[in-house]
C-alpha cells in the first residue's frame, strides 16, 4: 500500500518523465535553430548559400499558395500508394498464406523488387506509364514489402492450440480467416503499415524527382527540384521542411491508428501497470 | 455415484490398439486399447512424453491415428470440449466473445447464443466479467473461461490436458473442487491429463497409468471414493490410493528402465 503522498511523488515524477520527453526535443531543435540562424548571420552567408531559419519560414508564408498545393499534391499520391501498397500486401498475404505453391512461385519476385533501388527503376517506369501512374507504381513498389512481410510474419504466427480450437468446432477456412487470423496478425500488420506510411512518401518523392522538369508534375519533390535549378534556396528549403512535417505526420496518425486499435489487449500498446 | 457401483451406460470413447507416429520418426503412443464410460472421469497419468497428450489429441480429431481406431459415441457435431494447458483465450476480444465462439463457427443464432454464453459463465462463476479482456483476468479466471466455453456447447465429452498445470496450488485446489462440482451436476465424460498422482486420485473414478516413448497403458487404478472434498484430500484413503498410485507409477517407469 503507498502512501497518498508517495503516490502523489510518483504521479508528479511520471508527469515529470513525460514532460521531459517532450520538452528535451524540443530543446534541441531550439539550440539547433540558434545555431544555423548565428552560423548564417556571423559569416553574412548569401541566401543561396545557405539561408537563415528566419527567411526559410518567411519564404514558406510566402510562397505558401505555391507551396500548399504542392504538398495536397504529393500527400495525394503518397496516400494513392500507400492504400495500394496496403491493399496489395496484405491481399498478396493472405494469397501466399492460403496457397503455398503461390509463395513458393512468386515471393523471390516480391523480394527483388524490394531490394532493387526505386531510384533506378523510376525512370524507367515514367517510360512505360503515364507520370501520375509511374508515380503511384513507385511508391507501391517502396511500401508495399514491408506489409507483405509482416502480414506473412502475423499470418503464420497464430497460436497453435487456439487453431486447434478452431478445427475442433469445425470452423471453415473463411471463419478461421476472419475470426483468428487475421486478428492475430494485427498488431504485425499495423507494424508494417507504419513503415510504408513512411515509406510511401519516400516513393513518392523518388518518382517526382525522377520526373523532374520533365514532367509536368507539381508535387514537393518537383518543386525542390525546380527551385534548385532556379537557385531558390530559401523555396527549396521550405520544401524539405514541408515534406519532413507530412512524415512526421504520417507515422504519427499510424502510430495512434495502432494505439487505437490495440490499446484493450495488445501488450504493445498498453501501459506499464496495467 | 456409489462405491462399487457398475459403470452407467455403454462406452463414450474407445481406442483400439491405436498408435501414433509422428512425421519426424517419432513413436508417440501405443499401441493402445481404452474405454471411456459414458458419464466417467477418468485421469491419464504419467511423466512427460508418454504420449497422454496425443492420445487426447487423437480422441478430440485434431490429429490422426497412425493405426488403429478411435471411435466416440454420439458423433455428433460439438460432442467435445477441449481444455488445454494453457486458456488459450482470444486476447483481442471479451471474455463473452471467448465463451461465444464454438457458438459462432456453429452459426448458432444470436440470441440462444446469448443464453448459453451466460449460462456457461454462470457455471463457472464470471458473469460479471462477461464484457472483461482476457489480459484483465488473473490466470485460475482465465482457466474457469476456458472451462466455460468447452462446456457453451453442451458437449458430452470434455477433454482437459494438464488444464490447472500452470496454475499455484490454492488455485489449482479450488479450481478442482470446481470441476467435480460441475461434473457431478452435469455428468459429463470427462478424460483429464495430469502428471500429479494427487491431483488424479483426488479427481477420477479411474486413474490410467501410462509409460513414456512410446505411450503405453501400464496399470491402472479405481478410486471408489463416494464423498471427494476437503475431507477426503486429507483422509487416509485417500493418502493410502496416492501410494498405491504412485507406487505403480514407480513401477512402470522402472519396467521402462530395466527394458
Amino acid at each position: 500500500m503507498k502512501s497518498p503522498r508517495a503516490e502523489r511523488r510518483f504521479a508528479r515524477s511520471e508527469t515529470n518523465a513525460r514532460l521531459l520527453r517532450l520538452v528535451m526535443p524540443l530543446l534541441v531543435l531550439a539550440a539547433g535553430v540558434l545555431a544555423w540562424h548565428l552560423v548564417v548571420r556571423l559569416n553574412d552567408l548569401p541566401p543561396y548559400v545557405l539561408p537563415g531559419p528566419v527567411l526559410v519560414i518567411t519564404t514558406l508564408i510566402a510562397d505558401w499558395s505555391i507551396l500548399s498545393q504542392s504538398l495536397l499534391t504529393t500527400l495525394w499520391t503518397t496516400l494513392e500508394g500507400f492504400v495500394a501498397a496496403s491493399v496489395g500486401g496484405i491481399a498478396l498475404a493472405l494469397l501466399f498464406n492460403q496457397s503455398k505453391w503461390l509463395e513458393i512461385s512468386l515471393l523471390p519476385y516480391a523480394i527483388v523488387l524490394q531490394v532493387t533501388p526505386v531510384i533506378a527503376i523510376a525512370p524507367l517506369l515514367l517510360i512505360y506509364l503515364p507520370q501520375q501512374t509511374a508515380v503511384i507504381a513507385c511508391a507501391w513498389i517502396v511500401a508495399f514489402f514491408p506489409v507483405l512481410s509482416n502480414t506473412t510474419l502475423g499470418l503464420n504466427s497464430v497460436d497453435r492450440n487456439l487453431a486447434g480450437i478452431f478445427q475442433l468446432y469445425g470452423a471453415s477456412r473463411a471463419q478461421t480467416l476472419a475470426y483468428l487470423k487475421l486478428p492475430s496478425a494485427l498488431p504485425y500488420i499495423l507494424g508494417g503499415l507504419r513503415i510504408a506510411g513512411g515509406l510511401s512518401l519516400i516513393g513518392a518523392v523518388v518518382a517526382e524527382i525522377a520526373a523532374g522538369s520533365a514532367g509536368a508534375g507539381s508535387g514537393l519533390a518537383y518543386r525542390i527540384a525546380e527551385s534548385g535549378y532556379r537557385l531558390n534556396i530559401p523555396r527549396m528549403f521550405a520544401a524539405l521542411l514541408l515534406l519532413s512535417a507530412a512524415g512526421i505526420v504520417i507515422y504519427m496518425l499510424l502510430a495512434l491508428l495502432s494505439h487505437l486499435l490495440l490499446r484493450r489487449w495488445h501488450e504493445s500498446a498498453l501501459g506499464k501497470d496495467t | 455415484m456409489k462405491a462399487g457401483a457398475p459403470f452407467p451406460g455403454t462406452a463414450a470413447v474407445s481406442l483400439r490398439g491405436v498408435t501414433k507416429i509422428y512425421d519426424n520418426g517419432v513413436a508417440a503412443l501405443g499401441p493402445v486399447d481404452l474405454d471411456v464410460a459414458t458419464g466417467e472421469f477418468v485421469s491419464l497419468l504419467g511423466p512427460s512424453g508418454c504420449g497422454k497428450s496425443t492420445a487426447l489429441r487423437l480422441i478430440a480429431g485434431l490429429s490422426a491415428a497412425t493405426s488403429g481406431t478411435v471411435a466416440v459415441a454420439g458423433g455428433k457435431p460439438n460432442a467435445i470440449g477441449f481444455v488445454f494447458q494453457e486458456p488459450t483465450l482470444m486476447p483481442w476480444t471479451t471474455i463473452g466473445e471467448n465463451v461465444r465462439l464454438p457458438l459462432k463457427l456453429a452459426h448458432a443464432s444470436r440470441q440462444s447464443a446469448d443464453a448459453r454464453v451466460g449460462a456457461a459463465l454462470a457455471q463457472v462463476g464470471l458473469s460479471e466479467f462477461t464484457e472483461a479482456y482476457p489480459r484483465e483476468l488473473s490466470g485460475g479466471m482465465k482457466m474457469r473461461v476456458s472451462l466455460a466455453r468447452a462446456l457453451v456447447t453442451d458437449p458430452d465429452i470434455l477433454l482437459m490436458d494438464e488444464p490447472f498445470a500452470a496454475l499455484d496450488e490454492i488455485t489449482r485446489f479450488r479450481l478442482n473442487n470446481d470441476l467435480l462440482a460441475l461434473w457431478r451436476n452435469l455428468r459429463k465424460t470427462v478424460i483429464f491429463v495430469t502428471h500429479s498422482v494427487f491431483e488424479s486420485v483426488y479427481l477420477s473414478q479411474r486413474v490410467i497409468v501410462m509409460t513414456p516413448r512410446p505411450g503405453r497403458i501400464a496399470c491402472e487404478f479405481r478410486i471408489d471414493a463416494a464423498e471427494r472434498g476437503e475431507e477426503f484430500r486429507t483422509s487416509a484413503e485417500y493418502a493410502a490410493y496416492c501410494r498405491e498410485v504412485s507406487h505403480g507409477l514407480g513401477q512402470a517407469s522402472d519396467e521402462k528402465l530395466a527394458s
